[in-house]
């Protein structure tokens, strides 16, 4: 049961993500990339871990993907305004570093460090406890939740002083 | 084995088909409604009353001619009234509709699922709702549609935080996710109810609701006046319809929501349970009709001044009052 | 885990056919009869002008952005609101704090007329 729900949910994601660097069309790879990140909240959720599952629908699907959709509208950049081609750098580039990644999951799988079945989590049946998790976030990592906070301010001071022009 | 399982294909029916026939029956109580609210009769002729109007109103829908704009993206186009339909449907999954009962020696809650994140899959399931509106609104390359696309996600993702956030007060006092244990936290009788310890949570919440289900006063997607029509203009028959039947499923679900968090869910006297439940679920729905009979709508400038700089931070205060009030 | 997730598989069947067949069946019942006026966008009768996917005002972009910052913050109210009576004193003052500088953001948000629409 968990074993199916995995394989389905993992092809799922799989195959969202191909389409997302093959369709030409900006607006059917971002609508592969929610597809993609709903299947990983799947992923998430036979682990038993539903809050996790629910904030990645919440943060990642429902909120950055909208920002997403925004810029490709606000763009709407035609064929003619890429510019000419000038992609030889980036695809050298990407293939050393796609071999490179394939060369270190390869070394992952051989030591063993990584166990790509369903988690042990997922056969017991059971769902993380979510007062669990929240009483490590807040007394544990309080620092990182802290830090969070200074992060998100950071990041919308840049954001504004990128859009807007006169400040 | 098998018993459960028959149990839960039939709950997950019987609550299906109850939220079809509302979401049918919304659409005439609300012609109805504002009908009466302006001096008019509303839907008279299709059955007793009117009442077979829906019926009448799905037959001639699906017979429309089924066309698409040639300058439109068709896979995207006909992709969008999906995405806004399948999640509005999905959410009232972890509403409970009544107490527990016995069925065939199996004791089961009145709900399709318990998820012990329950509050959170539905604001996951309406933040994917969104998309859409947004696709629809891109894929008919169409101006007045575009621009209403912007509008309204706009609008929905500003009154999207002040929704989340005024539900935390509730939060804090119930110490859970689970919408039944939300319920049971408020089963003492009416003095329990939510609505009295979180009375600006309340209010918070279903103004940030109406606006997230894009009524009036706060619907600006469907201007009319300004706008055409919005991002479904260029849809037509059951393709439109469904944007529509996505709207009032979310209503309901919201109203069931309100209903659970603040009014105690199926909690009541005498009556059974669920007659509780669609009781207090109604009286939200009424409300909406009622509020679109009588409000004019805001300007859009109003509106998103409004969910920013008075909404938010009094949900945020009003958070941290309830949690200072909490420990004092 | 399987009485919790069955159930919304089942929803998620009954859901995903009902409105595939929404959108199916009117193709094979309606009639068909296109004509050039009926597929141009609606322009007000006028025959329709350029291209509508232009460039829109970037105002749109900064509040996509400032919603992902402040569902994120409310994010992490949830967990937090659950196991708030256990934190007590502690609880409110760390909460305090992230509310604070988070607080400093929106202040600079709304100095910076970005919620402002004219």
């Amino acid at each position: 049961m968990v074993t199916a729900a995995f394989i389905i949910f993992g092809l799922a994601a799989i195959v969202s993500a191909i389409m997302v660097i093959s369709f030409r069309n900006p607006m059917a790879s971002a609508i592969a990339l929610i597809v993609t990140l709903c299947s990983i909240a799947g992923l998430f959720a036979i682990m038993g871990a539903t809050f996790v599952a629910a904030l990645q629908v919440i943060v990642y699907a429902g909120a950055i993907m909208v920002l997403f959709l925004f810029v490709i509208m606000l763009l709407n950049l035609k064929r003619d305004e890429f510019g000419p081609e000038k992609r030889k750098i980036q695809r050298t580039l990407g293939i050393i570093l796609g071999l490179l990644l394939v060369l270190e999951v390869g070394i992952f799988i051989q030591a063993g460090l990584g166990d790509f079945g369903p988690s042990p989590a997922g056969d017991k049946g059971s769902f993380t406890s979510i007062t669990e998790l929240s009483s490590l976030l807040f007394t544990k990592y309080l620092f990182a939740f802290e830090v969070t906070s200074l992060l998100l301010l950071v990041a919308i001071v840049g954001a504004v002083i990128l859009a807007k022009k006169k400040l | 084995m098998l018993i459960p399982i028959i149990i839960m294909v039939v709950k997950v029916l019987v609550i299906f088909a109850g939220l079809m026939t509302c979401v049918a029956y919304m659409t005439y109580a609300e012609r109805k409604v504002v009908a009466h609210i302006q001096v008019r009769k509303g839907p008279l002729f299709v059955g007793y009353h009117g009442l077979l109007q829906p019926i009448a109103d799905a037959v001639k829908l699906l017979f429309k001619e089924d066309f698409t704009l040639a300058g439109c993206n068709k896979i995207i186009y006909n992709l969008a009234p999906l995405v806004t339909f399948i999640p509005a449907l999905l959410a009232i999954a972890v509403i409970p509709v009544g107490d527990q009962i016995t069925v065939a020696g199996e004791t089961t809650n009145l709900m399709i699922s318990d998820l012990n994140v329950g509050i959170l899959f539905i604001f996951a399931v309406s933040s994917l709702g969104i998309y859409g509106l947004v696709l629809g609104g891109w894929s008919a390359n169409s101006k007045y549609s575009l621009l209403g696309a912007l509008r309204s996600s706009a609008q929905m993702i500003s009154y999207e935080v002040s929704l989340g956030l005024s539900v935390i007060g509730v939060l804090l006092l119930a110490g859970t996710l689970s919408l039944n244990e939300i319920v049971k936290a408020q089963s003492g009788g009416i003095l329990d109810w939510f609505i009295f310890r979180q009375p600006i949570g309340f209010l918070l919440f279903v103004t940030a609701a109406i606006a997230e289900t894009n009524r009036i006063p706060f619907d600006l997607p469907e201007a009319e006046a300004e706008l055409v029509g919005g991002y479904h203009t260029e849809y037509a028959g059951m393709k439109f319809a469904m944007f529509f039947m996505g709207e009032y499923a979310s209503m309901i679900t919201v109203s069931a929501l309100a209903a659970t968090l603040f009014l105690g869910g199926w909690s009541g006297p005498i009556l059974p349970p669920v007659v509780w439940f669609l009781l207090k679920m109604s009286f939200f729905l009424f409300s909406y009709i009622w509020i679109r009979g009588t409000l004019p709508r805001f300007r859009y400038d109003q509106l998103m001044r409004f969910g920013w700089l008075v909404l938010f931070p009094l949900a945020l205060l009003n958070t941290m009052v309830t949690a200072l009030i909490a420990i004092l | 885990m399987f009485e919790v997730y069955f159930p919304l598989l089942v929803l998620v069947f009954f859901a995903t056919a009902i409105a595939v067949i929404m959108v199916v069946l009117p193709r094979f019942l309606g009639k068909k009869e296109i004509t050039q006026p009926k597929q141009t966008p609606y322009e007000c009768g006028m025959i329709p002008v350029g291209d509508a996917r232009e460039r829109f005002p970037v105002k749109f972009f900064l509040i996509a952005l400032v919603f992902i910052i402040f569902d994120l913050e409310v994010v992490f109210f949830y967990p937090w609101a659950i196991i708030y009576k256990h934190l007590g004193l502690f609880g409110f003052i760390e909460m305090m704090v992230f509310v604070f500088i988070l607080l400093v953001a929106y202040l600079y948000v709304v100095k910076k007329g970005v919620l402002e629409w004219e």
